[in-house]
This record gives structure tokens, sequence and C-alpha cells, in this order.
């Protein structure tokens, strides 16, 4: 994070006087930023608010990486995106965002999934990382990449009303390294024990300050201002409104960097958690065209609508009304014996309904309208009312 | 008597309470205390060789259990123990 050679403009001494004007952070700690390259593996829930007030700080090159489309689930806690967006790359959506709060900022996004066969050559890159992802597998992988290249990790995690922040493989002053975070928790849970943000539910407002935790931490490690949570793990519980900080400390045992170390490289996360760390795998399309010709041609099938009550209002195609929340429930309501159609808005809710319904009932007769109903009403029916 | 800290994720197996009041000399006494009151809250914090679960973390005060003399860490009254499971969620 060298800064001999960087200087500020008079645009940004503008921009940034309310931190320059703090004595314990200046135009020193403003340079230190500046010269900084932080990576936000995740941008949803914790990415959105990290990403905001890391780009508004002045962070001189922000690294975003996530795989995923903006969805309409996304938007009661993603406050980086917006409605016009839904369907949108979510690194594409951010980084229009993020460009307009602040011009000065270099960002580079990576539009893929973190594995272990990229994520080396992508965390090399930056100095700092911030792990806001939603899955055991990338939290060991994270983890994992962040040690074996002696980078510290911002670690935020949430769930339902609890929040978690610690900084991992932090150097301090004095040279002794901080413990990483499978020095707090050596292996993960079993698969389905605790479940995800995506069927626990979580108060959006939740990842809003844990992120800005998150943030925190990220300005504190880059500027050396403050103590970072180093050797120190942060829990709230936003119900009781309760925090606690806890000590932690280094374990010998620790298989990347303890003793005797067994993890060299990046290993199989997905193996080692018993569980995939992507849980979207393809499921069968059909387009609003070929819809539409089934609709025509008198072919017999089922047209299933996984959106809201309040949706089905606004506009409809025929399907029968079945919202994401209850299709579980609802099984004996779809057939298997003839081709299913499934759909929704944009078509992200009726891909996870079909895969709930393919892993939990077997079935292999449904088919996810590509573009949910927006797409059927721009390439067959515009008359009808988009929303 | 000591607090216990349930959190979140595990309160569907304490009829959503938050807080337990427990007596008991040592942590191992209290999870025994508390597991026979709530029998499904064992399996989530007791691998089958009856140590803890590696991804639960159980903090007397402010310090890590596996820090100070594990199960057999003596509890006075008033001390509180949290008991922090590993979360995910981040989107």
């Amino acid at each position: 994070m060298s800064h001999s050679s960087i200087s500020f403009t008079k645009e940004e001494l503008a921009r940034y006087n309310r931190h320059i004007i703090i004595p314990e952070f200046g135009e020193e700690a403003q340079l230190r930023l500046k010269a900084a390259k932080v990576l936000i593996i995740g941008s949803g829930g914790l990415g959105s608010p990290a990403l905001l007030y890391l780009t508004a700080a002045g962070v001189g090159t922000i690294g975003i990486v996530d795989y995923d489309v903006v969805d309409d689930s996304n938007l009661q806690r993603q406050v980086i995106f917006d409605t016009r967006e839904i369907g949108q790359p979510k690194v594409e959506a951010a980084r229009r965002r993020l460009q307009a709060l602040n011009p000065h900022v270099q960002f580079k996004i990576h539009n893929t999934h973190l594995n272990s066969s990229n994520a080396l050559d992508i965390i090399r890159e930056y100095d700092v990382v911030a792990d806001g992802t939603d899955n055991f597998p990338t939290r060991y992988l994270v983890n994992d990449a962040s040690v074996l290249l002696d980078k510290p990790n911002v670690y935020a995690s949430i769930f339902q009303f609890d929040g978690q922040v610690s900084v991992f493989n932090y150097v301090n002053k004095n040279g002794e390294r901080g413990p990483n975070y499978r020095d707090l928790y050596p292996t993960p849970p079993p698969p389905g024990l605790v479940p995800s943000c995506a069927e626990g539910g979580v108060l959006g407002v939740l990842p809003g300050i844990i992120g800005s935790l998150q943030a925190l931490e990220v300005i504190k490690v880059i500027t050396g201002v403050g103590e970072p949570l180093s050797g120190r793990f942060y829990s709230f519980d936003a119900l009781n409104f309760e925090s606690r900080t806890f000590r932690i400390k280094r374990r010998e045992d620790n298989p990347v960097n303890g003793k005797n170390p067994t993890i060299t490289e990046l290993i199989d996360y997905e193996q080692f958690c018993g569980m995939r760390a992507v849980e979207e795998k393809p499921v069968k399309e059909i387009t609003a065209k070929e819809l539409y010709d089934w609709q025509v041609t008198g072919k017999k099938f089922k047209l299933i609508d996984v959106r809201e009550p309040a949706e089905y209002r606004i506009v409809e195609i025929g399907g029968d009304l079945i919202p994401l929340n209850s299709v579980s429930e609802n099984a004996d309501l779809i057939p298997r014996d003839i081709d299913v159609v499934v759909h929704c808005k944009v078509g992200a809710r009726s891909a996870k309904a079909i895969r709930e319904l393919e892993e939990k009932f077997g079935y292999t007769n449904l088919y996810n309208l590509k573009g949910g109903i927006l797409a059927y009403i721009d390439q067959v029916k515009p008359e009808l009312t988009r929303y | 008597m000591a607090t216990v800290i349930i959190p979140t994720p595990l309160r569907k197996f304490t009829n959503q309470t938050a807080k337990l009041e427990v007596s008991g000399g040592t942590v191992g006494e209290i999870l025994e205390q508390i597991t026979a009151s709530y029998p499904d809250l064992k399996k989530h914090l007791i691998d089958p060789q009856g140590g803890l679960r590696s991804y639960v973390n159980i903090f007397a005060g402010d310090d890590d259990i596996r820090d100070l003399q594990k199960e057999n860490t003596p509890v006075q009254s008033g001390t509180v123990l949290s008991i922090v499971p590993a979360i995910a969620g981040g989107i």
C-alpha cells in the first residue's frame, strides 16, 4: 500500500475534507486509502453498504466479485441496487452506482463465482479482502486463500437477527499475526443445520449495520488508524440489542497456518463442507415464444405462477398461483405426467421453485419461463401491463 | 446462577428462550443441565464423542472456553456463557 507517488487533486481534497480534518486521520490516512486495493467478495446485503461506504471514503481501487443477477427479493436489503436493475448482473449494476458516487475510484469487476481454481489469481491483486458471501464453502475458501496469500480478511456474517464481525490474518505493528476463521471455527456445521438467508431469512437492516462495521474495519486495516478487530470477535443480536466482543486466539492445530500445516494449497471446499457453494444448478428453460406456441397449438401442459398474490392481481397469463414460499406444501397440485411451465416476474424465483421441487420431490418435467412474465409481455402480449 | 445466551439459530430448540439461568459449577455441568432441559439442543452442541462441536464456540465472559479449561472451566454466579455457532449469511 505504498503511497509516496500518490497525491490529491483539488476536487479530491474538497471531497475528502471531513476525513482530512480529523486530527487522528488526516491527509496521511486518506492517501493510504487512495493507494489501497480492496476486494469485496459478494455485492449483496453486506457488500452493498461496504461498497457504498468504501467508495465514498475514497479507497483507490475496489474489486467486486459476484456471479449473480439482481433479483426483486434482493431489494429489501441490497441497497446498492434499484428496481430498474432487476435481471442485470450485480457487478455491473454496482459499478454504475458506485462510479456515479465517486469518479475518483477505480473499479474492477469479477463477474464470476469464486472457486478454488480462480481465487488465488483474483485475490492476489488486492491488499485487503472483505468477505460478505453467503455460504460455508466460500467462507473457508476465502479464509484459506487469504492466509496462503498473506492478506488480511475482514470477515462479516449475518443470519436472521445475528451478526458477526472480525479481522482475520492481520499482522499488527509488532509483526504479530492474528487468528483466522479456522482458529475460530475449525469445521463448518453439517449441511442443513444453519440455513442460508435465502431459506432462513434476514432482517434487511441487519446487513446494513454489519456491512458498515465491515467497511469500518477495512478502513482501519488500510490506514492503521485505531485498533482493528483482530484477535477479537464481535457478535450482535439485533433482536435483544445486545453486542459482545470476545477474545479469540490462534491455535496450534490450525491446518493452514498452525504448527504443522496440512493445507498448503486450496482444496475442494464444497467437499470439505459437504454442501455446494452455488445452489444454482441449471434448470430446463422455455422461451416466451415457445410457451405461446404451446398455448396456441393446444399442447397439454400446466402453467404455474410462483409470484405473490399482489403481483398476480396486476397482471397474469393464465397460470395457477402458488407463491414461491408455498410450493413445497402445494406440490400435490403440480402434475408429474405432463410438462409444467413455472414462471415469476423475471425468472429467478421460478428457477428457485423448480430446484426446490426437483430436489425435494424428484420432479423432472418442470420448465422455467426464461425472462418471466416480463419477457412474455414483451415478446408475445405487449398489450398487458408491465410492472 | 450463570446466564447462558442462546443464539437465534438455536432458539427453536429452547422454546425461543434467549437467556437461560442455570446453576452449575463448571461449563460442562451447565451444558448437561441445559441439554437435559432441552434435549433437542444436545446434538447441536455436543459431538458423538461427548465434546463440544467444532462449529460452536462457548465464551465464558469474553474468553473462549477452549483457551480456559474447556468444559472444566469454573463458572461463578453471574458468569455469562455465550453460545456462538458459525453462521455464513451475507447476501
